[in-house]
């Protein structure tokens, strides 16, 4: 077969060709990629409501709600159940105040505003330093606190809270998020 | 040159990262943790394999005045289906690599074999030259992945060996620029007396 001529009629014709392939063949793979997706996606956020709420019976997924924040934004909250008795929520947090971009975090409380467990969803800081946010060594001193008592934040800024060593930010980041979760539950009703 | 050849020349003679310095930039973002530079490098070769073929089929079919648009275009369709592969079955490894996943796009690597290979040969050939292009590349970021974190965070694969913690600066941005480096001088060196 001799090599197609660089003729304008050619050279249309073959990236029609070629594209439209292409995009049948993307929408193939969308389309059986799309259900272990969503499924991995809805099973890392059942892990990480697990993670943060003693053990429940419902699906807090089925009864999430929303409530807003002091700067009028508004937060994911998942109830979770045992036998209808509620015995923790799980927060979807967030702050912007992290070293680089937006930091998100899945926080549990009891129903009286006790910190139950903290876990990272999301974030972009230093590795080797805010990432160690995510470590049991930090994470472990916010564990059965009640934010009423216990001021959400770091030592240099006149709080109980042990920041990690060269990532103030990421810790001050940290506490901002939880601070906002704990001020978004109450602010509902919710003590 | 025979296929054996063609195919390990991608380890060390004509290595993309350490002796062609190509596609650098995903090298140096993602090689953190030896599992990151690992994934990088599988998710390329797949890429890589996958273009390599097509385009050597189609070369004959695509006028030469719209072949980089044309490449372009298959390059990026390999690319989204590993990225919609990756996001579906392992997506705590999508997660940390994040944004590099697509742009494999743009990495010289795949655009380079294309252009310089697979558009001329026959497609056992670019078949084999995508895939040891590939797994040199998969070798080169797993080989400095591994390097870096070693030094810098004390553990290979995940698994700590040394408490507490490493040389920092090899996890960090620059630590990527003296580890590939002195990589760099190894494989020189190596080459040289070989």
């Amino acid at each position: 077969m001799a090599k197609t001529e660089s003729t304008f009629k050619n050279m249309a014709l073959s990236l029609t060709l070629i594209a439209a392939v292409a995009a049948t063949c993307l929408g193939f793979v969308y389309e059986l990629t799309k259900k272990p997706i969503e499924l991995s996606n809805l099973n890392k956020k059942l892990d990480a409501i697990r993670e943060v709420v003693p053990e429940f019976t419902n699906n807090p997924n089925n009864e999430i709600f929303r409530l807003p924040t002091d700067e009028g934004d508004s937060l994911d909250i998942y109830p979770a159940k045992k036998d209808d008795i509620i015995v923790g929520y799980a927060v979807n947090t967030y702050t912007t105040k992290g070293f680089s971009g937006t930091i998100t975090l899945m926080a549990g409380f009891k129903p009286d505003g006790t910190i139950i467990n903290i876990t990272v969803l999301d974030h972009k800081e230093t590795p080797g330093l805010g990432t160690k946010m995510t470590e049991p060594s930090f994470k472990d001193q916010f564990l059965d606190k009640n934010p009423v008592e216990y001021e959400l934040k770091v030592k240099k800024d006149g709080g109980p809270v042990d920041a990690i060593t060269a990532a103030t930010i990421s810790s001050r980041a940290y506490c901002d998020a939880v601070q906002r979760a704990y001020n978004t539950l109450k602010k509902g009703g919710i003590k | 040159m025979n296929q054996m050849q063609n195919f390990t020349k991608g380890f060390f003679k004509e290595n993309p990262i350490l002796v062609l310095v190509l596609g650098t930039c995903p090298t140096l973002a993602t090689t953190s943790s030896s599992l990151n530079g690992l994934g990088m490098g599988i998710a390329t070769t797949f890429v890589l394999v996958g273009s390599n073929v097509v385009i050597s089929l189609l070369s004959k079919f695509i006028p030469d005045k719209v072949r980089i648009p044309a490449f372009i275009t298959v390059i990026a369709s390999f690319v989204t289906i590993v990225d919609l592969i990756m996001q579906a079955y392992v997506p705590d490894l999508y997660k940390t690599l994040g944004i590099f996943i697509p742009l494999i796009v743009v990495n010289c690597i795949v655009l380079g074999r294309a252009e310089a290979y697979a558009s001329k040969n026959n497609v056992l050939s670019s078949l084999i030259d995508g895939l040891g292009m590939g797994l040199g590349f998969t070798m080169a970021l797993g080989v400095l992945g591994a390097l870096r974190e070693i030094a810098g965070s004390g553990s290979i694969f995940g698994h700590k060996f040394i408490n507490g913690d490493g040389i920092l600066v090899f996890i960090l941005a620059p630590g990527a620029f003296i580890a590939l480096g002195y990589l760099i001088a190894l494989v020189k060196k190596i080459n040289k007396t070989s």
